[in-house]
């Protein structure tokens, strides 16, 4: 498991649901087949609105045009990221745009799971609202292990809370990996 | 201290005596339910881990069901059903809806019921949201991803987090101009999007009591668009009379202990609630139908888990009876049984069919339809900047199809009733 995290940062706001991360009309595509999974990319954060793509000033790309890689690494989010539908495409297309790390105020309960026990993308809280404190475009770097972020742009640093009780999850990759740990499923 | 009924499914799935709101377990699953949507990626995750040749823990308690992207031109969409099709004959599985034929139901959440896989006491997971529904026949039931789905489907085990429990009671039966939706648009106002993150949300109170089984479903979907984990009504004739007629399947009645520990209460006076509506774009931004009342719209939809019931037909009937509509109305049967009582059930000597083609309304096959947006061919998609009001769950932007379009969250008597208008209008003006 990588202790830092290291890149460019793309901001969105509270209560961005699953439908804004990737649109149902998008969802024909089959995860499970390689070439269809890298769709996800191209189309990740495809639902929001002009105003609250990348914040604070909106109308900034999350991916950009017929790419399918985003050169963001590290999504700020606010409170209750990836309400909504329960779709697992809604992690999967972060991870396939390059994302590897999101720190929000907190999560939607299936949109949390879904990254834990899929191994897609390790996901931060924080008690600071980041979203008013970083700038989309912004250099940010996540210490796992010191629980913190540091804006390299501007310096500051931020106190994460600890990952709890799913670490174990994200240490051995996926639950699948924990469950073979635990002797819950033959390795 | 005693348990709520949610800890006390969720302690016997885990082979405990009791269980604590906060503490991680694994439980045993009694029924995976998963769709064309997420169906294909399951399987996926199913075979990457767990073999090309591994068989499912259980077939009986897997059922599969067609819903989402039925009635397109997509080919990747029937791909997708081919997909579920091919799993279902490989490995044997007697639960499958198949589309196209006699047994084809719809929407999975009302379908579920309707073939008796609900049932009190039970643990039912399935791979989408609204799963949720199915706390209103006294069961755990939730949303959850491909990869817990695929974890089930090898192992019947997964692990979860036991949630507190807010309690909300409805005190006094319904004025007849209140649905259920204006109950859960209440609350979700009231408590916000997130109101409910990581935890259960049971109702009761006279005015639940009241509810028929379909209302309480009502109630109980629409939970997550608080965050909820899972909806709950503890079970009463109502429900266990429901259930039996469905299924000759053993359950076991669970009910909350009399000194269980809540996260919360809130206590509504039914008789001091109005018909209410969610405001673009979010199911938590209420306003009073009266308060929004002559907004101008474009369209009208009743349809999906949410509202698309006999139910919800029967009260968009009673106002839409010799009267017409005066937007694009669109009317989707949740499942093939809905649509099959469309010609059965009458008011006022109409069959509701009849009403509904006589006020000018569009009939679509049972489906999820547009409340999820889905292809660009979807029936009664929002394709612009159509103004809708619908009966459906969800209202952020682009969740019917355009992120220009705006949607107001309404009951199906509001949404009949402004239908009629052109504008939002309150039902009391037509019952």
């Amino acid at each position: 498991m990588k202790k830092i995290i290291r890149g460019k940062c793309y901001v969105v706001g509270d209560n961005i649901d699953t439908d804004q991360i990737i649109p149902a009309q998008y969802l024909t595509y089959n995860p499970a087949i390689l070439e269809e999974r890298k769709m996800f990319g191209r189309f990740a954060m495809n639902g929001l609105p002009d105003k609250s793509r990348g914040l604070p000033l909106g109308n900034i790309p999350f991916v950009k045009e017929g790419s399918e890689k985003s050169e963001y690494t590290i999504l700020i989010a606010g409170k209750n990221f990836g309400c909504g539908s329960s779709r697992e495409h809604a992690s999967i297309c972060l991870q396939e745009s390059g994302i590897e790390g999101c720190i929000a105020e907190f999560y939607s309960r299936i949109f949390f799971r879904n990254s834990v026990n899929g191994g897609y993308l390790i996901p931060f809280e924080t008690e600071v609202r980041l979203i008013d404190k970083v700038k989309t475009g912004d250099e940010l770097e996540i210490n796992l292990e010191r629980h913190e972020m540091k804006d390299l742009t501007t310096g500051k640093v931020f106190p994460l809370k600890p990952i709890g009780e799913v670490l174990p999850i994200i240490e051995a990759g996926d639950v699948f990996k924990y469950a073979k740990e635990q002797g819950m499923m033959p390795s | 201290m005693g348990m709520t009924l949610t800890e006390k499914i969720l302690a016997r799935h885990a082979g405990k005596s009791r269980v604590e709101a906060g503490e991680n377990i694994w439980v045993d699953v009694d029924v995976l339910m998963t769709h064309d949507v997420c169906g294909p990626g399951t399987i996926g995750i199913f075979k990457e881990h767990f073999g090309k040749n591994a068989r499912v823990w259980n077939r009986e308690k897997v059922v599969i069901i067609p819903d989402h992207y039925i009635f397109t031109a997509d080919e990747k969409a029937h791909r997708n059903v081919d997909i579920l099709r091919e799993f279902v004959k490989e490995q044997n599985l007697p639960y499958y809806y198949d589309v196209g034929g006699e047994k084809y139901k719809g929407v999975c959440h009302i379908a579920l019921p309707e073939e008796g896989h609900t049932r009190p006491g039970e643990i039912l997971f399935g791979t989408d949201s609204h799963t949720c529904t199915a706390g209103a026949f006294g069961e755990f039931a939730t949303g959850i991803g491909n990869t817990d789905a695929g974890f089930i489907l090898g192992t019947g085990k997964l692990w979860v987090k036991v949630p507190a429990t807010m309690r909300f009671v409805f005190e006094g039966k319904l004025p007849p101009y209140l649905m259920a939706k204006d109950l859960i648009l209440w609350i979700i106002g009231d408590i916000g999007v997130d109101g409910a993150v990581y935890r259960a949300m049971e109702f009761a109170g006279e005015g639940v009591e009241s509810l028929n089984i379909e209302e309480r479903m009502t109630l109980c979907n629409m939970v997550i668009e608080a965050g909820g984990k899972n909806g709950v009504i503890e079970p009463d004739d109502v429900t266990i009379r429901f259930v039996k007629s469905k299924t000759s399947k053993p359950f076991e009645v669970v009910k909350n202990d009399s000194d269980a520990h809540y996260h919360s209460e809130r206590v509504y006076k039914t008789s001091a609630l109005e018909p209410v509506v969610a405001k673009p774009h979010s199911p938590d931004n209420r306003a009073l139908v009266r308060e929004v009342e002559g907004t101008p719209l474009t369209r009208a939809y009743i349809g999906s888990c949410t509202g698309g019931k006999i139910t919800d037909f029967l009260a968009a009937a009673k106002i839409l009876k010799g009267r017409t509509v005066k937007i694009d109305t669109f009317i989707v049967p949740a499942t093939t049984e809905v649509d099959h009582k469309l010609d059965q059930e009458k008011v006022g000597g109409q069959t509701l069919r009849e009403i509904f083609v006589k006020a000018g309304a569009k009939i679509g096959d049972a489906s999820c339809a547009a409340c999820l947006g889905g292809p660009k061919d979807t029936f009664g998609r929002l394709n612009s900047t159509e103004v809708c009001i619908s009966s459906t769950n969800r209202n952020f932007p682009g969740r019917m199809g355009s992120k220009e379009a705006q949607v107001y969250l309404a009951s199906p008597y509001t949404v009949a009733a402004s239908a009629v208008e052109g504008k939002i209008t309150d039902p009391r003006k037509f019952l």
